[in-house]
């Protein structure tokens, strides 16, 4: 039975802070209706979040909900997850909240291969403390930290996901709705650590520093930068130069932590009646 | 003699604190490897999956405060074990657990600072970051054992207490502490009290996560229990969702500190040595109590009135019976592994009744009871 | 030489096995006869090498300080421990080294008992890593602190039972040496008696 997504938000919570224009609560959108397409009960998830303006996100929904500390959404849900296995565990983060402060725990959290979903919404600048250039600005952009041009290399998350040992990893964006509500159900379907990069909007931060003024323009800039990675394989860096590949990347079967770690349990058990 | 006598047992500080948490019904640790800790990690990396617990090496100190405090949250006692520079990192996600009322305990085994500082040495320099780590109002429980018997026990009254009160406890070793090794007769399972946090007694429609019962505790549900509520960092109403409402931020920032002042005679636990007619006092904790009871014994052998008040509880501050005692004797040394830390605390309860003095070490030495008689001869000439 | 509160410092290099030495010993007066017992220990950063001291204190009345103060009984391994806790042995202290590490034996007022644990060992157990409990065995054997029976209960308690063997005879190996050296102390004193 599709329900409407209200059903899914905590009406008391609302207005959200979230500017207009903002990708957030496309974001938002598609969470909920994969959720709803999967008719999980509300009662067994948890959605934990960190610092900043997609990490409100938890406040909006009615299931069990965390908004962190700063770059720490994936260990409080990790503790969540081992304490109890039953529960399906959401992890929200913005970039810089996952990239940046909280890098050393996405790849481990990935490294372990523990069964949450880690989605991350990349508007690629911090925008809640007024937009500062973030891990994952691409270079030679700007923000208010990098007034003259931002001359660090950025992250590829994707990239970093599957060499740290994660099993589902994609990207989306909030253009291309209904293939990223499609991702999302696969990720939260996986059995390991499964990620979802969504490159979002951020017009009042991103797009005014960036010769963006409106939600309008940043939402053709991401329709227009993004490749699927079949026409991404053809390109000469020159041509992949201010484009971004979406699709999956990487969709593999291996062993999951609470699993492993249930494995433990039994071994020391064992070995404690055999003593 | 084939076989060790009945429950006594040669334990090590640290040994005992994993026993005393299991003891209590903690099932959850998350930790990063340091000395001179991590013997608890070793303990409960060992221990815990026989009873179906969970043990997690985390990536770091942050992370394993993170992890302790969502596990608890999902309904498992939990624990984490540390020293000074982890106790350090902890201390965001401390301040996280403090004003969203989590039941955990922090175990922090004090070694020389600042810094990397002195990590196989003993040191008491962290008790004031125990009390004042975290940024923000806000109160804190903080247990201070100097035996291992008082270890094995104080870790279960910090678990109990944790979960009473909905609040992280710290647990104070010392290096000299957590590595000493003294026999100990562990308690059976049913001797031990246990206290488990209040549950709701309301539908989960009515629930509301941060609304106090008369001791200002609010009851709470575990995550996957059927109630479904938020968490949050930022101060928050009744129903935990953010808020900006000055009475609302007022009477929790006041509650999450009232609810443990109020209760302070229920959370202080302290001892006497030879109080009786002292005329000049030693307050002290940790392993440095140790050295202070040893100094009792030399002071009344030469026929000098002084006693000892050990101090269990360190935070909150035992401040009403400290004033009492000043009222008493002329005279208090706060012997102290720290530059005088607690000895501000004392002078502040006695209100300038008596005469208090420090008496300091920080060279990774444990004081010894011979310094501390002199210490009190010097201060008796000095009259 | 039983008083209340005996204070033994067992010194030397990490990798020796002084810690465990320090634990069997404490369990043997501690848990095996019922005494009151601390064990504590003061070690270097380095896990092998480097400065290592396991204290025991054993008291037939419960144990404030919980430190040696002045010790007793004084084991050095090491040249390095000799030099450094030789200081904080009694005036009536007893000093027991390896001579096989300890070349220069302090020239100082105390009862000094030279072994060469070391070379013993590897002589008659092809091994050197059993030199805590050998010396574990001359300590009792010289000073009586705690009983044999009670310190081959620790022992067993304490090693792994694949090498429960070679334990139980570097325990008596220590015993042994320290009654040689009884023996050959009555000896001389027989002798000088005589001279008399």
């Amino acid at each position: 039975m599709k329900r409407d997504i209200e059903y899914y938000l905590r009406r008391e919570a609302f207005p959200h802070i979230w500017c207009a224009g903002c990708g957030n609560g496309i974001v938002l959108g598609a969470i909920l209706r994969a959720i709803d397409d999967l008719q999980w009960d509300k009662n067994e998830i948890a959605m934990i979040s960190g610092i900043g303006c997609s990490s409100r996100i938890t406040g909006y929904v009615d299931f069990c909900t965390m908004n962190t500390t700063h770059g720490r959404a994936l260990p409080f849900a990790t503790g969540i997850k081992m304490a109890n296995p039953e529960m399906k565990v959401i992890v929200v983060m913005g970039d810089g909240d996952c990239s940046a402060i909280g890098g050393n725990h996405f790849i481990h959290a990935a490294r372990r291969n523990i069964d949450l979903t880690a989605i991350i919404v990349n508007n690629m600048i911090y925008g809640m403390t007024g937009g500062q250039y973030s891990p994952l600005t691409p270079s030679g952009r700007f923000g208010t930290t990098a007034p003259y041009g931002n001359i660090d290399q950025s992250f590829d998350l994707v990239k970093l996901a599957t060499a740290a040992g994660a099993s589902y990893v994609a990207r989306g964006t909030v253009y291309h709705i209904r293939p990223l509500i499609s991702l999302i159900k696969k990720a939260f379907n996986k059995k390991g650590f499964s990620v979802v990069e969504i490159i979002s909007d951020c017009p009042i931060s991103y797009g005014k520093m960036n010769r963006m003024q409106s939600a309008p323009e940043m939402l053709k800039w991401i329709r227009d930068s993004a490749v699927s990675s079949k026409v991404w394989e053809n390109l000469s860096e020159e041509e992949k130069k201010d484009k971004y590949v979406i699709g999956e990347f990487l969709d593999v079967e291996k062993p999951e932590y609470t699993e492993l770690y249930a494995m433990v349990v039994e071994r020391a058990q064992k070995l404690e009646v055999g003593k | 003699m084939s076989k060790l006598k009945g429950d006594i047992e040669l334990l090590q500080g640290n040994e005992a604190c994993v026993r005393g948490a299991l003891l209590a019904g903690v099932r959850f640790f998350a930790g990063y490897p340091i000395t001179p800790s991590s013997e608890i990690a070793e303990g409960m990396a060992r221990l815990l999956p026989r009873l179906g617990g969970k043990f997690l090496q985390m990536e770091d100190e942050i992370a394993s405060m993170a992890a302790v405090i969502g596990a608890s949250i999902a309904g498992l006692k939990s624990i984490t074990a540390t020293s000074g520079p982890g106790f350090t990192l902890k201390q965001e996600n401390l301040g996280f657990a403090i004003l969203n009322e989590i039941p955990c305990v922090i175990v922090d085994a004090q070694r020389g600072g600042p810094s990397t500082g002195l990590p196989t040495a003993p040191a008491q320099g962290d008790m004031m970051q125990a009390r004042w780590g975290t940024h923000g109002d806000h109160s804190i429980i903080a247990l201070a054992p100097s035996t291992v018997n008082e270890v094995l026990f104080l870790t279960i009254r910090a678990v109990n207490l944790s979960e009473k009160y909905r609040t992280p406890v710290i647990l104070l070793l010392d290096e000299v502490i957590a590595h000493m090794r003294e026999k100990v007769r562990l308690p059976l399972p049913e001797e031990v009290e246990i206290i488990n946090r209040k549950k709701p007694t309301v539908s989960p429609e009515e629930y509301l996560p941060f609304k106090p019962e008369q001791d200002g505790v609010p009851p709470m549900a575990n995550f996957g229990e059927g109630y479904r509520y938020h968490f949050t960092g930022l101060i928050h109403n009744q129903k935990g969702l953010p808020t900006t409402d000055p009475q609302e931020i007022d009477s929790l920032i006041r509650r999450i500190n009232d609810k443990i002042q109020a209760n302070i005679k229920d959370i202080t636990f302290l001892e006497n040595y030879s109080l009786d007619e002292a005329r000049i006092a030693l307050v002290a904790y940790g392993s440095v109590a140790r050295a202070a009871e040893g100094a009792v014994k030399l002071a009344r052998e030469k026929g000098l009135k002084v006693g000892l008040l050990k101090l269990l509880t360190v935070w909150p501050f035992p401040s009403e019976e400290v004033n009492r005692l000043a009222q008493q004797v002329d005279l208090i040394v706060v012997p102290e592994m720290n530059l005088g830390q607690m000895v501000l605390a004392v002078e502040r309860a006695v209100g300038g009744k008596c005469k208090v003095v420090s008496y300091s070490r920080v060279d990774g030495e444990l004081i010894t009871p011979l310094e501390i008689l002199e210490k009190v001869e010097e201060e008796i000439i000095k009259k | 030489m039983m008083k209340d509160r005996v204070e033994i410092c067992l010194s030397g290099a990490g990798g020796q096995g002084l810690i465990l030495a320090g634990i069997i010993l404490a369990e043997a007066a501690g848990i095996y006869e019922g005494k009151e017992v601390v064990q504590t220990q003061s070690y270097g950063p380095e896990a092998r090498g480097g400065a290592s001291k396991s204290e025991v204190i054993i008291s037939s009345e419960p144990i404030a300080y919980p430190k040696v103060i002045k010790a007793d009984i004084l084991l050095a391994l090491t040249q390095t421990a000799c030099d450094k806790y030789i200081k904080n042995l009694s005036r009536d202290g007893l000093l027991i080294v390896d001579s096989s590490l300890v070349p220069k034996i302090p020239v100082v007022p105390v009862q000094i008992y030279p072994f060469p644990i070391t070379k013993i060992a590897q002589e008659r157990l092809g091994t050197k890593l059993v030199i805590n409990i050998i010396s574990l065995g001359i300590i009792a054997g010289l000073t009586g602190v705690v009983s044999r029976e009670a310190l081959k209960e620790a022992v067993y308690h304490r090693v792994p039972s694949r090498v429960k063997e070679i334990n139980d005879q570097a325990l008596s190996l220590g015993f042994d040496l320290a009654q040689e050296l009884k023996l050959r102390e009555r000896m001389s004193q027989i002798n000088t008696n005589k001279l008399k």
